[in-house]
């Protein structure tokens, strides 16, 4: 029998794998639709109402919105990613095959948020692909792209893991996405620069923290931003740092998974 | 190597809405045993085994594994286990050598070790031609099969079944007993928890009957049967029974001019019942035992336990 560092290491990299090969299987629910949607998003708000928006700092509106748009699709995919395998495990009860056996929680967790980072990123790099016949694709900083990227994506997987715990039913599993992620998302500047909005209003979207992800985005890709970089990774590291305690807390007490 | 593969002390669990599911219970499991855990419905035997697999958090009481407490070394301890869960439990969208291969890298076996160690577990339970399907096409037989590959594929050195038959036709139950025998002679302890006591009894060597959150007896099997004081027979003559049939010292009842049902003393045996009737010029054919001696037992213990 292997060491316990390796047990840990085997069983991560198992749980990662199926991870993987489960979103690829049905590449059709999972890949195809974002490239779909986004290329409506280019069309009609890019090149239809956009070309009426005219252009916004140096940028015309279609490369505007690229990277909030990309950011979407990212974290939207990677929270689906682990709320969908998670609940479907508990539902099923397969997730029983990880509960007995000597998985430690954390590892469990980080192989559920990588196969969540995994279909975050490579839903972005179709729709990076996709956006190549509409933007032009420019990169201020490859390396804070990447980061910011990522960070995103494992933000949104522990979103979705939380959820997963706590959902009893199929219902349950939409409520971040309905009541929190979407408007969030939609107020978080994708469509327009804080700056746009009138008075108190700037104020309030500040509070929005998906707001910090765009823009963080936004200037590693166009190297324009509505708030300050630094504070922004703070934001983003913070709400990581809170909800892996959360997912870590909550895997240690057993909600959801042990009676 | 330790001889105890399991010891549980004051073992007790309280469900959130109070209900008390496990009363202190104790038990001790020497290595290479094959143990009956018998009980009526939620007397506790699941719980006892979701505690021991940690898929139920126990409410207090001590759990040790072939000499590792569960609470102090959680991932050593659970590498000897290996369990057969009472309900299917697969992703039914996965083909059933990736479950296998799956579960044996949850436990630390790696990819390259699992392929061909899942190839000849496959083959031994029959299975293989099936291993690129998913799992929801197999038939119900095939699917308890599998369940036993999956809990065997990182050779635990004990396995609990949870009513593995469960649901199962009889040439698959008997496949089961005898691939478990074999598994059992090659040393694998074996933790069984069944209804159908016929199981039990010609399968394990001790066993512990649970009610109500307590251990009623825990015993060998030999010692438990014992306890029988009388035992009924079946026996089925060559030619007709008179009706004023008088056989000294044993009640009978004549169920049909051939059928005659006896009870016996097991203190006594059944070849004075075959001498008498001899004599008397009834030829038996054959006989049987009426009940399982195992679920008389079982029955009177639970009943009085109810009462």
């Amino acid at each position: 029998m292997e060491n316990k560092k390796n047990i840990q290491l085997i069983a991560y990299k198992t749980i990662v794998r199926k991870e993987v090969l489960r979103f690829s299987r049905i590449w059709k629910q999972t890949l195809i639709p974002p490239i779909i949607t986004n290329v409506l998003y280019f069309i009609i708000f890019g090149n239809l109402i956009g070309e009426r928006i005219g252009q916004i700092e140096e940028y015309n509106y279609t490369d505007f919105i690229f990277p909030g748009l990309l950011l979407m699709s990212v974290i939207t995919h990677s929270y689906t990613n682990t709320v969908s395998s998670l609940y479907i495990s508990k539902y099923h009860r397969y997730i029983e095959e990880l509960l007995v056996s000597p998985i430690q929680n954390y590892t469990i967790l980080a192989g559920f948020i990588t196969g969540g980072v995994i279909r975050g990123l490579s839903v972005g790099i179709v729709v990076i692909l996709a956006a190549q016949f509409f933007v032009s694709f420019t990169v201020h900083s490859i390396l804070l792209m990447l980061i910011i990227i990522v960070l995103s994506s494992t933000l949104f997987a522990m979103c979705g893991f939380l959820n997963g715990l706590f959902a009893n039913d199929w219902d349950d599993i939409n409520v971040i996405p309905t009541f929190i992620m979407t408007p969030l998302t939609y107020l978080g500047g994708i469509f327009f620069s804080v700056s746009m909005l009138p008075g108190i209003w700037q104020d309030i979207a500040l509070i929005n923290p998906i707001l910090y992800l765009i823009n963080a985005l936004r200037f590693s890709m166009l190297g324009i931003t509505d708030v300050s970089i630094l504070f922004s990774f703070f934001i983003i590291l913070l709400f990581n740092l809170i909800l892996v305690s959360f997912c870590l807390y909550f895997l240690n007490a057993g909600k959801g998974l042990r009676t | 190597m330790d001889s105890s593969a399991l010891i549980i002390n004051n073992l007790t669990k309280t469900y959130s809405n109070g209900h008390k599911a496990l009363h202190g219970i104790n038990l001790e499991i020497p290595h290479g045993d094959f143990f009956a855990l018998l009980g009526p419905n939620g007397a506790g035997k699941s719980t006892t085994i979701g505690i021991i697999t940690s898929l139920i958090k126990k409410t207090s009481g001590d759990i040790n594994i072939y000499g590792i407490d569960i609470d102090k070394n959680f991932v050593k301890a659970k590498t000897f286990i290996g369990l057969v869960p009472q309900e299917i439990n697969f992703n039914t969208f996965e083909p059933i050598n990736e479950i296998i291969i799956n579960q044996a890298g949850y436990y630390g076996v790696p990819r390259e070790v699992a392929v061909p160690e899942a190839k000849q577990l496959l083959k031994k339970l029959n299975l293989w031609d099936k291993k690129d399907q998913f799992s929801r096409k197999l038939s119900g037989g095939m699917q308890r099969r599998l369940m036993i590959a999956r809990a065997l594929i990182h050779k635990p050195k004990l396995l609990i079944l949870d009513e593995p038959t469960a649901g199962a036709d009889v040439e698959v139950r008997r496949l089961m007993w005898d691939y478990l025998k074999q598994l059992n002679d090659d040393g694998t302890t074996i933790i069984l928890t069944t209804h159908y006591l016929e199981e039990a009894e010609n399968l394990c060597k001790n066993i512990a009957i649970i009610d109500d959150g307590k251990i009623l007896e825990n015993s060998s099997m030999r010692s438990f049967l014992s306890k029988l004081k009388n035992e009924k027979f079946i026996l089925y003559t060559e030619n007709k029974i008179p009706k004023d049939l008088n056989l000294n010292g044993h009640n009978f009842n004549l169920i049909d001019d051939n059928t005659l049902e006896v009870s016996i003393s097991t203190e006594s045996n059944i070849n004075s019942l075959i001498q008498d009737l001899s004599k008397k010029d009834i030829r038996v054919k054959s006989l049987k035992n009426k009940t399982g001696r195992l679920e008389e037992l079982f029955m009177r213990l639970v009943d009085k336990n109810g009462k």
